[in-house]
């Protein structure tokens, strides 16, 4: 059978166990529909939060971003990861025990204030429609590289099979579906890792792999695999892959931006509001952190190992010799060769070959025998003649260590599952935020249950028409520039907000609010000069937008505790709200599945 | 369920206290070994090797991720431990 058969069949299957799961877990109360019912086990639920964290992004582009950055990509690594001790220690725990159903109800309540509520809503919206955009997208190009699919269409089918299970199964279908997507996930991530360590290291564990022998020049020649791989970079002209960063301030706050924003964004947040009391928040969270580690760990070993490999398979080699998926990825356009010494032999080294994305001269043909021809501006400062898109070295690891066909599919039902899982999520909380915050608590309290669920699928009806529309149109290079928008909000709006009105009882409803629109305010127009209106990169101390969000959290403390202490100490009631969130027995009913 | 006991009593104060106490412990760790290990303190400790890899790049990409995991089952294994000490503890 061909790859396109195959494709046809795994994605198939998938998507019919997704649609099942979503028929079977229909929600029938606003409970279900938020919070599945608070009834979900902790277990599964840590299956669910790993896929719903994971996004397309980081399953088909943080292994590429490492092997081209090498020790750099750390921040991403310890970021993502180490959010989630922040987060477990700091506030699901409590949120859980305040046992709402979103994160701006807690805002709200805990400083009996509708316009702090207003501004969580805002916020929520915000964040996760700049997420979720980002995602359709991601749908959007594996469909159109899977099936030959023009991108809109991709995007049209994703967003309807989100809608379909999202819409009506609501936190329940969500939470169920999620736990069979990571599962295709981490199948699909792991297999082919460990059949290409196997061939670079002769060790099926690729972590093992990561800090043993490169022993693909044989037995006798074996040193070091990290040894190997810094010896190439510095050969190529390179800085060496273990080399610290120029920027130890800027790499700090990258880092720390990163693991606050994760803690403070609302779709990991709500998602442990979905088991039944805080004993099982504790445990989910460690089940959450291990799922993610388990794909987290392999992502830094396929970095070194493909990195190791591409440069061994296709440095000095000539272009007629080159390997098979090396012509199929050419094809595809993520890879071209431009001979700029005209000597017929590949030359891989730093700098760029030309600028920006390859544009092709023709179409994508598969009896072309020669390189494609680009058009772009050939760059002969550096003598590189190989440009490779990134993505590749999740998307090609298969064929390059040899695999049959019916993995590659894996891999691709892999990247749909990982996107799918995210916008799934997102859409909840937007849907959520509109028909519970916004609808029933702002605007018309006397809605009755049913049609608070039907203005939530209405809601996320508009929701997901708004993410395809930008996911086909994406604001100019907009996507990309999101993860500095996305978590620099949460961590200067939600990350700050929270922990206090947890952790001091003291915060009233003035100071949180003139916290919120200080550290937003400023952590917004950091992010929007450097990003779109100047195209200058002097810095302020040398830091970037994406680590700015530190300092906003930052600002938000600073601003809270100057402006509570001039305003007078929030109500007893309040006060004895507190105090009960940090007693963990009792957090609410829930209903068993 | 008993109705929510709203006075500040001596049981509910020493349980913050001490959950406080184990909240710090966690969070010192968990910025030493990412923060301390993985950013400042990485050239001095890659001159230590684990395997081939030189110890402050291995920190940052799986030692902390490592010690993440296992902060949180030890956060879990002490927070239960002390929630049933003070009479809070729930089902499992």
């Amino acid at each position: 059978m061909d790859q396109t058969t195959w494709n046809f069949i795994f994605i198939g299957i998938s998507f019919g166990i997704y649609i099942g799961i979503a028929i079977w877990s229909r929600a029938g109360s606003t409970k279900e529909y938020y919070t599945a019912g608070g009834g979900v086990s902790p277990f599964a639920n840590g299956m669910a939060t790993a896929a719903d964290w994971m996004s397309a992004a980081t399953f088909i582009s943080m292994a590429g971003g490492i092997a081209a950055a090498g020790y750099g990509a750390s921040k991403f690594l310890m970021g993502w990861t180490g959010g989630f001790v922040l987060l477990t220690t700091l506030m699901v725990p409590y949120l859980r025990k305040f046992g709402k159903a979103t994160v701006p109800d807690f805002v709200g309540d805990r400083y009996y204030s509708d316009a702090a509520r207003l501004v969580a809503v805002i916020c929520a919206i915000f964040i996760c429609m700049t997420y979720i955009m980002g995602q359709m997208r991601g749908v959007g190009i594996v469909f159109s590289r899977l099936f030959g699919i023009e991108i809109w269409m991709g995007v049209l089918i994703g967003g309807g099979i989100v809608y379909f299970y999202a819409g009506l199964g609501g936190m329940k279908g969500i939470t169920y579906t999620q736990v069979a997507q990571y599962c295709v996930m981490v199948f699909s991530y792991t297999i082919p890792v460990i059949f290409i360590s196997l061939i670079i290291t002769g060790d099926a564990v690729p972590q093992l792999g990561l800090i043993g022998n490169y022993i693909k020049d044989g037995a006798e020649n074996a040193q070091p695999l990290i040894q190997k791989i810094n010896q190439i970079s510095t050969d190529l002209g390179f800085q060496e892959y273990t080399a610290s960063s120029s920027n130890t301030l800027d790499m700090f706050c990258i880092t720390a931006a990163l693991m606050i924003g994760t803690a403070g964004l609302p779709h990991v947040i709500v998602r442990f509001f979905t088991v039944k009391n805080v004993r099982a928040v504790r445990k989910s969270a460690y089940w959450t952190l291990s799922f993610i580690a388990v794909i987290y760990l392999t992502a830094p070993a396929l970095g070194i190992f493909a990195r190791t490999n591409f440069v061994e398979e296709i440095n000095q080699k000539k272009y007629q010799n080159a390997p098979n998926w090396f012509k199929n990825w050419e094809s595809q356009g993520m890879i071209a060769w431009v001979d700029k010494n005209e000597d017929g032999i590949m030359q891989y080294r730093a700098g760029d070959v030309f600028s920006g994305k390859p544009i092709f001269v023709e179409k994508p043909d598969t009896t072309l025998t020669g390189p494609r021809k680009v058009s772009n501006e050939i760059n002969f400062v550096s003598d590189n003649e190989v440009y490779y898109d990134k993505d590749i070295i999740v998307l090609a690891n298969p064929e390059m260590a040899g695999l049959p066909p019916w993995l590659i599919a894996l891999v691709m039902a892999g990247c749909v599952a990982a996107a799918l899982s995210t916008a799934a999520g997102l859409l909840l909380v937007l849907s959520t935020s509109i028909s519970h915050d916004l609808m029933k608590k702002i605007i018309n309290p006397g809605i009755s249950d049913k049609q608070e669920i039907k203005y939530a699928r209405i809601a996320s009806f508009g929701a997901i028409a708004i993410a395809a529309y930008f996911g086909i149109n994406p604001p100019s290079s907009f996507v990309a520039k999101t993860v500095a928008f996305a978590f620099g909000l949460a961590a200067s709006s939600f990350f700050p907000t929270l922990i206090m009105g947890i952790f001091s009882k003291r915060m009233n409803k003035e100071g949180a609010i003139a916290g919120m629109v200080c550290g937003i305010g400023f952590t917004l127009s950091y992010i929007i000069y450097f990003q779109f209106i100047t195209e200058s990169k002097e810095f302020w101390f040398g830091i970037s937008p994406e680590g700015i969000g530190f300092f906003g959290m930052g600002i938000n403390f600073l601003v809270a505790f100057i402006v509570s202490s001039l305003t007078p100490p929030p109500p007893r009631e309040i006060q004895e709200m507190v105090e009960e969130i940090r007693i963990p027995k009792g957090a609410g009913k829930s209903i068993d599945h | 369920m008993k109705p929510p006991n709203y006075k500040q009593d001596n049981n509910q104060g020493s349980y913050w206290h001490s959950s406080l106490k184990i909240l710090w412990g966690i969070l010192l760790v968990w910025f030493f070994v990412s923060f301390g290990c993985g950013i400042l303190f990485k050239d001095t400790l890659d001159e230590i090797k684990v395997g081939g890899a030189p110890l402050g790049f291995w920190m940052a990409q799986q030692g902390s991720i490592l010690f993440f995991v296992s902060l949180l089952i030890l956060y879990s294994y002490l927070m239960n431990k002390l929630d049933d000490k003070h009479g809070y503890g729930e089902e499992k």
